[in-house]
């Protein structure tokens, strides 16, 4: 298709100004997050002083760096078991043969269907019985298995060609032989990708933290945040800002390094 | 080693039966072409050997061992795929070695065996390349590689040149055949491609919807088809099958006409005439208008209307300045014609009375 000049540069201008437009939210809170106090309450969007107060006080005066350690491990052991679950259930869909296979498939992804809300009561009355509410466990247990991730791994097992199961058939592999020297490289792409968003998923998660704890010895970086709001920080919105951008660089640097797995994985690897 | 598959049926769990009745011995050594259209059963029988898929009756033996219901891995042999099945994040190398150490051989006989079938393939340079920097003919060459480092004396091979581009296949076909002599394989070879089955078999098996329609060498299939459908399948133009009748020593085409002919069959046969054994001639007894012109440098193809609706494809070797519409006169030669079954498209004889072949 042949696009005229103008034509073009229309629809830079046009996406520049979608693109500023929201940006806006995120360019206000860097720009408050490097204000003064003084400089916000007199309704200055642009700080007056640039001041880097605000993020040496998050690291002072606030438990925002343990909520973010809290965050990491609660992500890393969720993206770990849910990448580790995904392959090894989308590894016996797709290469092994039992009865019901289809039947099981369905059952498993009907469980997306379910909004998480409806989950949240159940779940929350197992943690409690199980006594773990106020632990890294609690905030974990429930997202481990994932029916999105064996879905999308699923689709990608199954795109490898037949041939080279075929080989690992006449060469003897086992199992986890296959998986480990054939399949995962195969299929590294997606399985980045899946890991990547599954801890840009646990990480930005809100409610389900906020439910299974009620102290701050576990809690994570986005309860933090809105900790903050309630607390005597309330008024200090460049210090509001700076934590918030702090929570924000890791799915930003996430975003950013993974984007070439991104656009690959998931257009790839689930939907033509 | 020997391979026999006896009685080998598959039939689909829908009813549908691809493999009927497959009997055939593979001696030692022998490179063995199973050639027929898609959906023939071809590769039916190769997955049915290598184990891939259960047949529904019958057996295999590899080495006089009953390997029916054993799994590929205990089978003891190699195999080269069409689409080459190697690992992208590999180098050539550890592609090559790949079963080797999925079975723990010692380090040191692995990189032996490596240095000598990369010797083999003429690979060695290309050692610690990845496969996606390599070309198609390359790349066989890689996964040939890997068949060949296992030392199992059976290799299959599933239509492994036909990705490759027609010099490339050329040059394949013979280094495949001389590696196959030279180590001694036995190979059973699965293609589409007649030239492939002519050039490289010791012994071709042509099949069509999953029947065996012959078995034998190249040429044998060539010169003594058992029915039309083998005198079709090989040779290209395809052979000229036209029907006429055979009274009194002499034999009538369709068109009206008619020549001497010793036979003591009477009636109605198909003939089958070679495009190669028509002589263009100006003193030619038969006569018909050019309708096609194929040059191709070193000869010439070309299709004569006989009349009748008949057409005579015909193959000369040498450079003819004809046009459509050209009147041409030629001669077929009597002795290699070949005599079939007007109903059954059987074989009667080849040639004529003097010359019956059995």
């Amino acid at each position: 298709m042949q696009i005229s000049p103008i034509h073009k540069y229309g629809q830079y201008i046009l996406l520049t100004i979608v693109t500023l437009l929201l940006m806006l939210p995120v360019l206000l809170g860097i720009s408050l997050s490097f204000s003064t106090s003084e400089s916000i309450a007199q309704g200055h969007l642009i700080p007056d002083k640039f001041v880097i107060t605000n993020y040496i006080d998050v690291v002072k005066d606030t438990n925002m760096l343990k909520f973010l350690a809290h965050s990491f491990i609660v992500s890393s052991v969720v993206m770990v078991g849910q990448v580790l679950l995904s392959i090894l259930a989308a590894y016996a869909f797709v290469f092994i043969d039992f009865k019901f296979k289809k039947t099981a498939f369905i059952i498993l992804l009907s469980t997306m269907m379910l909004p998480f809300e409806s989950q949240i009561i159940p779940n929350f009355n197992i943690m409690r019985d199980l006594n773990l509410l106020n632990t890294y466990s609690a905030m974990a247990l429930p997202f481990l298995a994932s029916a999105f991730g064996t879905f999308m791994l699923k689709t990608s097992f199954e795109q490898m060609p037949a041939e080279l199961r075929q080989l690992s058939e006449i060469e003897g592999l086992s199992h986890f032989q296959f998986l480990r020297m054939v399949v995962m490289p195969y299929c590294k792409i997606s399985l980045i990708t899946f890991a990547l968003y599954s801890f840009l998923t646990n990480w930005n998660m809100y409610l389900w933290p906020l439910i299974s704890t009620d102290n701050d010895k576990v809690r994570t970086a986005q309860i933090g945040l809105r900790q903050m709001r309630a607390q005597d920080t309330a008024s200090n919105w460049g210090l509001i800002m700076a934590a918030t951008i702090i929570v924000v660089i890791p799915t930003l640097l996430i975003i950013f390094l993974g984007q070439k797995y991104f656009k690959n994985g998931l257009t790839s690897g689930v939907i033509k | 080693m020997s391979i026999k598959l006896q009685h080998l049926k598959k039939t689909y769990d829908n009813g549908e039966e691809v493999l009927t009745d497959i009997n055939t011995v593979i001696e030692d050594g022998q490179f063995y072409v199973l050639v027929g259209a898609s959906g023939s059963g071809k590769s039916t029988i190769l997955n049915a050997v290598a184990g891939f898929i259960p047949v529904t009756e019958g057996q295999i033996l590899i080495g006089d061992k009953d390997v029916t219901n054993l799994p590929p891995k205990d089978r003891n042999l190699a195999m080269v795929f069409q689409n080459y099945a190697l690992m992208p994040n590999l180098t050539v190398a550890e592609n090559i070695v790949f079963g080797l150490k999925a079975r723990h051989v010692d380090k040191n006989i692995q990189q032996e065996r490596l240095a000598e079938v990369l010797d083999a393939v003429h690979l060695t340079e290309y050692q610690h390349k990845r496969p996606t920097n390599l070309s198609g003919g390359q790349r066989q060459r890689v996964s040939l590689a890997r068949a060949l480092v296992s030392d199992a004396k059976v290799v299959l091979m599933d239509e492994p040149l036909s990705n490759l581009d027609a010099k490339l296949r050329a040059e394949m076909r013979r280094e495949i055949r001389s590696l196959q002599q030279a180590l001694g394989l036995t190979v059973i070879y699965v293609t589409h491609d007649q030239t492939e089955a002519m050039t490289m078999g010791d012994k071709v098996m042509l099949l069509n919807q999953g029947k065996i329609e012959q078995i034998g060498a190249p040429l044998d299939l060539y010169n003594h088809p058992v029915n039309t459908f083998v005198a079709d399948f090989f040779g290209s133009p395809a052979i000229n099958l036209l029907d006429a009748t055979i009274a009194n020593s002499k034999l009538t085409l369709g068109n009206g006409h008619s020549f001497k002919f010793n036979q003591t069959l009477e009636g109605p046969v198909k003939v089958g005439i070679r495009p190669e054994n028509v002589h263009i001639y100006p003193g030619g007894s038969m006569n018909g208008k050019v309708t096609f012109v194929e040059p191709l440098g070193d000869g010439t193809n070309l299709a004569v209307d006989i009349g009748a609706g008949q057409l005579m494809r015909m193959k000369v070797s040498e450079q003819l300045l004809l046009n459509v519409g050209d009147d041409v006169r030629f001669d077929v030669v009597l002795d290699q014609m070949m005599l079939f079954d007007a109903k059954t498209e059987q074989l009667l004889s080849v040639g004529q009375a003097e010359n019956i072949a059995v």
